[in-house]
């Protein structure tokens, strides 16, 4: 299992390094760029574990939607990023400390923890073999039964942000015709036009 | 096999990353939200480790679904960032209390 193990460390270095790139990168558009490398690494960390359903949506559902809508809203918007960056030497010393401190903290814990005895048999769905039912399968039938209810909220927690984002970004301006359906409909043809009787060689 | 420390200290490695940049771009809301993801992404990792290491399905679900949370905020989150760049012309976090609650 030596390019398992090999994997998981090019990935895990690929994603941790391309992360703080992230952070530190001048440019927003190499940040998004970066953030997409991280995920890249992440899906492939996913498929080490064997939960590939789920490093597949994170490369569509990261990489495909909410990467490039950060790309579009950095590129859309017109703003001075050098402007922004101009106080950041201000901040590092305190978010290096907050970052170290929650880095020991997290240590403290990784030292001491252990699973319960009887963490086994609380185990609400066992996964089954990747050999007899594929992961992609195993969760499914598990989504679409015991959690069905969760998915759905799941999917109307999608509708409402899609209309919310809708409704907020929308806008009308006074000087631009638009369609307006209903009064296509509703406009009547007597109002519209109007026959006229022509006499030959005179005109109207 | 990788153990689950390995993954773990991966995961918490994304996550400090994550809280230094919102610290670092206290200004740049577009890098702010990134972070957050990258925090996201960092539990979401937690979850799936420990879902592999103890062959429970239910962390791939609960992984699913704050892909889904993360997806819409995202999507709300520079939603707002556009209208408040339309009214302000700038994207300075250090102005937001304007609208004054």
């Amino acid at each position: 299992m030596v390019i398992a193990t090999l994997s998981f460390y090019l990935f895990a270095f690929t994603a941790v390094a391309s992360a703080i790139f992230v952070v530190l990168s001048r440019n927003p558009v190499h940040s998004v760029l970066w953030l997409i490398l991280t995920f890249f690494s992440a899906a492939a960390l996913f498929v080490l574990l064997g939960a590939e359903f789920i490093a597949m949506l994170m490369l569509i559902v990261y990489v495909g939607a909410v990467a490039v809508l950060f790309l579009f809203v950095v590129m859309m918007l017109d703003v001075d990023f050098t402007e922004l960056r101009g106080s950041v030497a201000g901040y590092l010393p305190l978010g290096l400390a907050i970052g170290l401190i929650l880095l020991m903290e997290l240590g403290i814990v990784f030292g001491n923890w252990v699973f319960a005895e009887n963490a086994p048999a609380l185990r609400s769905a066992v996964a089954p073999a990747l050999e007899e039912v594929e992961n992609t399968v195993a969760l499914g039938q598990l989504i679409y039964t015991d959690y069905v209810f969760l998915f759905q909220i799941a999917g109307l927690i999608l509708f409402v942000a899609m209309i919310g984002a809708i409704v907020l970004t929308m806008r009308h301006r006074p000087n631009v015709k638009r369609q307006s359906i209903v009064e296509q409909i509703y406009r009547d043809p007597k109002d519209s036009y109007e026959m006229k009787d022509v006499k030959p060689g005179q005109g109207i | 096999m990788i153990g689950l420390e390995h993954y773990l200290t991966v995961a918490a490695a994304l996550f400090v990353i994550g809280i230094f940049g919102i610290f670092l771009n206290r200004k740049n809301i577009i890098v702010i939200l990134m972070s957050v993801e990258l925090m996201l992404l960092a539990v979401n990792i937690n979850f799936v480790a420990f879902a592999s290491h103890l062959g429970d399905m239910v962390g791939q679900v609960f992984t699913l679904f704050i892909l889904t949370v993360a997806a819409a905020e995202a999507a709300i989150g520079l939603a707002i960032l556009v209208v408040f760049f339309r009214n302000r012309g700038a994207i300075d976090v250090e102005d937001v209390n304007a609208m004054k609650g």
